[in-house]
C-alpha cells in the first residue's frame, strides 16, 4: 500500500482472503448499456408496483360494498385509470421477466456477455408482448 | 493460476481477526444473507401467484360488484388471494428497504424512512387481508 487511502479499498472476499476492491465507475461517466438500464428499470417497476398496490387495495376494500365498487370501477375506468392499469400491467410483466433473469444469475446461469444481452432484449419484447396480448384479451372480452 | 502466485499478487494486511469474528459480523448488513434468501423465495412464490391474479382480473373486467364477491368468497380464490396479499406486501418491504438503504445516507433519516415504509406496509397489507377476508366469509 502507497496511498492511506487505498486502505478503504481493501477487504476480504467470501473466501476470506484479502482483496484490493475494484472501483466501480461513476454513472455520469458511464454510457447507458442495456445491462444498466434494465437494471434501473428493475428498481423503477418495483417501486412503481408498491405505489399500484394501492390500487388493489382500493380494488379489495371497494369490492366489499355496491357503492365502493361502483366508486373504484369509475376510476379504473377513467382516462387516468386506463392509463395507471396499463402502466401497471407494464411494470408488472417487466419486473416479473427480469426477475426470472435476476433468478438465473442467482442461479449462476446466463452471465456471459452476450447471453445477457439476449436475455436482456427477451424481457423487453416479453413485457411487451405479454401486456399488449392481455390487453387486446381485456378489450375484446370488455 | 495456482494458489501460490495468486497469493503473491494478493495485498496483505495484518489484522488480529478470527474466522470466527467474520461469520459473527454476519457481513456490512449484519444479517447475513437473510434478506437476499428472503427476497428470492417470495419472488419465486408471487411468479405464479401473480399470473393467477392477471388471468383473474382479466376474467373479471367489466364484472359488477356481485360477480366480483362471488369471485373472491370461492375458497380456492379466498387463499390464494390472501396468499398473493402476504407475498405481495412481504417482498415488496424487503424491495423498498433495499431502496431506501441505497439512497438515504444520513442514519437519522434512514432509520425513519424505513420505520415509516414498514408500517405503510403492514397496515396496508392488513387492509387488504381484512376486505378480502370479508368478501370470502
Amino acid at each position: 500500500m502507497q496511498d492511506a487511502r487505498d486502505a478503504q479499498m481493501l477487504a476480504r472476499n467470501s473466501e476470506g482472503r484479502l482483496v484490493r476492491r475494484p472501483l466501480s465507475p461513476h454513472l455520469q461517466i458511464y454510457r447507458p448499456q442495456i445491462t444498466s438500464a434494465l437494471s434501473i428499470f428493475h428498481r423503477i417497476t418495483g417501486v412503481a408496483l408498491s405505489v399500484g398496490t394501492l390500487l388493489m387495495v382500493w380494488w379489495l376494500v371497494g369490492a366489499n360494498t355496491p357503492r365502493g365498487y361502483a366508486l373504484v370501477a369509475g376510476f379504473i375506468g377513467s382516462p387516468v385509470g386506463v392509463v395507471l392499469l396499463f402502466g401497471w400491467t407494464l411494470a408488472l410483466f417487466f419486473h416479473l421477466l427480469n426477475g426470472i433473469r435476476h433468478l438465473a444469475w442467482d442461479a449462476g446461469r446466463g452471465f456471459e456477455l452476450p447471453q445477457v444481452h439476449a436475455s436482456g432484449w427477451v424481457v423487453v419484447l416479453g413485457a411487451l408482448g405479454l401486456t399488449m396480448a392481455v390487453w387486446i384479451v381485456g378489450v375484446v372480452t370488455l | 493460476m495456482n494458489e501460490t502466485t495468486r497469493n503473491a499478487q494478493a495485498p496483505r494486511v495484518a489484522v488480529m481477526r478470527s474466522p470466527l469474528a467474520r461469520a459473527r459480523g454476519l457481513g456490512a448488513a449484519r444479517s447475513g444473507v437473510g434478506h437476499w434468501w428472503a427476497q428470492r423465495l417470495s419472488a419465486v412464490a408471487l411468479l405464479p401467484l401473480v399470473l393467477w391474479f392477471v388471468a383473474a382480473i382479466l376474467s373479471l373486467a367489466g364484472a359488477g360488484q356481485p360477480a366480483v364477491a362471488h369471485w373472491a368468497a370461492q375458497p380456492v380464490h379466498a387463499v390464494l388471494l390472501l396468499c398473493l396479499i402476504l407475498a405481495s406486501f412481504y417482498h415488496m418491504q424487503l424491495g423498498l428497504q433495499v431502496v431506501i438503504e441505497d439512497y438515504i445516507h444520513a442514519d437519522g433519516m434512514k432509520l425513519a424512512a424505513l420505520l415509516a415504509m414498514k408500517a405503510a406496509c403492514l397496515l396496508l397489507a392488513l387492509t387488504a387481508l381484512l376486505a378480502a377476508l370479508r368478501l370470502a366469509l
